[in-house]
């Protein structure tokens, strides 16, 4: 049928030949070299930049591997063992689960209230949503530049220090102790305060999703305040519920970036609050160029989040399944 | 909300509403006030024992002096922060926009198991493969370069997942009309489906840019050298290096996130439409 057309448009030329030509090329050959067309560079890219790493990262983790990516020294599992020995990066995954412990509950408890507020305001709610929403602008290099040399910096005129002094409070040496770890509060509020906004805004697309006829339902039942969010609002935000919970683990699993600019002073990194990437990056990128211990740690890691991602969604279905 | 109350009742609520979100708007907005004061102030009155509501001197020549400052390479650093920023979304647009319009539409036989196997690499955390990524890179004989940098972050399976699902919601209509007019794929996709896709591509740029602009790791791995630094890169080797004078530090934070401000003022609508796509595909 194209072929029809492109001779009407073009009377001048013969078309006894091309439609068959053209037909030919129309057949299902046509169809696949287009879709390699459309789909072929991003798989090209995706096989050279990520399936060929992996799998070399794996078989680097079967090697000794020290400041060379062509190890020949196989020692089996050898590099496994010594990581999951290794009490640093033991210590590492504990780092993360007392993270995790702090900030998931809390993000998701501030960024949920944030969400409700701003979505039960007429009043000024854009301009509202914008200022919890801003501070996803910034970096966390950023960030950490102003918890670390402004509002914790250890001294008398840092903010956090100037507001305890008003109320006779010593100043705290907020930074450079290890015990108590009062670095801790640092490093959670920085984060706190950079990601509130984002799951806000995820909470907010939720809400905004919710029939209001449920709400018209509950208010002939006489129900309002916190029974509707009981009954009504959160029941009805599961699926978003779920989805931040998973994104703000794996997103905390992943915590590098204020770890490093806080708490690395002169170029050095504190020996405590190394959490698994902040391990690994020391690991296999530090003097030593470790590949071999280096890969391992990855592909542990990559394991822990995906068994942690698979239980956290049976978990949360069952519960579906429960009500 | 159609939600019956007493009056006195709504209206104590109402303002316990407004006061809660203005204490916390007010608390929000704290860490920037700081970053502007800091950054006109004087290095003496930073490192005072005083608290300053306000810079006693407006010093305006930690701008100047930034630039000026041979052991800053804060103009190289920008510069470089820019050309990757904007190169990796581009190319992030077009690459995973080809993909997801071609994995959408175009009813190849194997079109499922080639979306099988890019979902799959959205399960690996995408921070856990900097070291295979960094070996791949240096065997190549990327490290220090913009090459390096920008084009293994071409490739987002995240993005072309995203585009495919918006495309598969495409009005289909349109394109069969355009198709039987002898547009063919290629001259359906472009002339017909990006124009009216702009909301979407728009969405994913801006949130592809702010990610590319605000990296952290992946610049630290790769850019070993002065030359190849991104501007968050440099402002963190002075900061945990604490080499330069702390004011003009606030002030190349302040420069620093200028470009992403003006981005937040401006096209904030996008930006949101952005994160709801990208957040909710994590369920």
């Amino acid at each position: 049928m194209p072929s029809e057309r492109a001779s009407e448009r073009e009377p001048g030329r013969l078309s006894a030949p091309r439609p068959s030509l053209g037909r030919r090329l129309r057949g299902r050959q046509d169809v696949n070299l287009w879709f390699w067309v459309f789909v072929g560079p991003f798989v090209i890219g995706l096989v050279v930049f990520v399936y060929v790493p992996i799998v070399w990262s794996i078989y680097l983790s079967f090697f000794n591997a020290y400041n060379t990516v062509t190890p020949t020294e196989f020692v089996g599992a050898g590099n496994y063992l010594d990581m999951l020995r290794d009490p640093a990066f033991r210590s590492s995954l504990l780092t993360f689960v007392a993270f995790a412990v702090f900030i998931v509950p809390t993000t998701f408890v501030i960024s949920l209230g944030a969400a409700l507020l701003v979505a039960r305001t007429r009043v000024m709610q854009s301009f509202f949503r914008s200022v919890f929403f801003l501070p996803t602008a910034c970096s966390y290099v950023v960030a950490a530049l102003i918890w670390k040399m402004s509002i914790f910096s250890g001294i008398r005129s840092g903010l956090a220090n100037a507001v305890l002094g008003w109320f006779g409070i010593d100043s705290v040496p907020w930074l450079s102790l290890a015990d108590p770890p009062w670095y801790w509060l640092v490093i959670v509020t920085a984060r706190l305060w950079l990601q509130v906004g984002f799951y806000m805004i995820l909470f907010l697309a939720g809400i905004q999703r919710i029939s209001p006829t449920l709400y018209e339902a509950a208010a002939i039942d006489g129900a309002e305040g916190w029974k509707v969010f009981r009954h009504i609002t959160f029941p009805q935000l599961r699926a978003t519920s779920t989805a931040v919970l998973l994104l703000l683990l794996v997103n905390a699993f992943q915590a590098f970036d204020e770890f490093y600019n806080i708490l690395s002073t002169f170029g050095t990194y504190p020996p405590y609050a190394r959490p698994p990437l902040v391990y690994l990056y020391y690991t296999a990128l530090g003097s030593g160029q470790d590949f071999g211990h280096g890969s391992a740690g990855a592909v542990i890691l990559t394991l822990i989040i995906a068994i942690v991602a698979v239980v956290q969604g049976r978990v949360l279905r069952l519960g579906d399944r429960g009500e | 909300m159609a939600i019956v109350r007493s009056r006195k009742q709504s209206r104590v609520v109402g303002w316990a509403r407004y006061s809660a979100l203005v204490v916390a708007a007010l608390l929000f907005l704290v860490p920037f006030y700081l970053l502007v004061r800091s950054a006109f102030m004087r290095e003496q009155d930073l490192g005072s024992p005083d608290f300053h509501w306000l810079p006693p001197v407006w010093e305006t020549s930690n701008l100047t002096g930034l630039f000026d400052n041979p052991a800053i390479p804060m103009a190289r650093s920008l510069l470089n922060s820019g050309l990757i920023a904007v190169t990796q979304t581009v190319g992030v647009l077009v690459i995973s926009g080809l993909a997801g319009y071609g994995l959408a539409r175009i009813p190849y036989r194997w079109s499922n198991t080639v979306f099988y196997s890019i979902v799959a690499t959205l399960l690996i955390p995408a921070a856990v493969t900097f070291v295979p990524s960094f070996v791949l890179v240096s065997t190549l004989g990327w490290i220090s370069t913009l090459r390096g940098l920008i084009i293994p972050g071409l490739f987002q399976a995240l993005a072309t997942f995203l585009f495919r699902q918006f495309f598969l919601g495409f009005p289909k209509e349109i394109e069969e009309a355009a198709f039987i007019d002898g547009l063919g794929y290629w001259g359906t996709f472009w002339r017909i489906v990006v124009p009216n896709s702009l909301g979407f591509v728009a969405a994913i740029g801006t949130i592809t840019f702010i990610g590319t602009w605000n990296a952290f790791l992946w610049p630290l791995v790769i850019g070993r050298d002065q030359e190849s630094w991104t501007v968050q890169i440099a402002l963190s080797t002075f900061l945990t290096a604490q080499s330069v004078q702390v004011s003009q530090l606030f002030m190349a934070a302040l420069v620093a996130i200028f470009p992403l401000l003006l981005m937040f003022l401006f096209l904030q609508r996008w930006i949101v439409e952005g994160v709801e796509r990208t957040g909710i595909a994590g369920d």
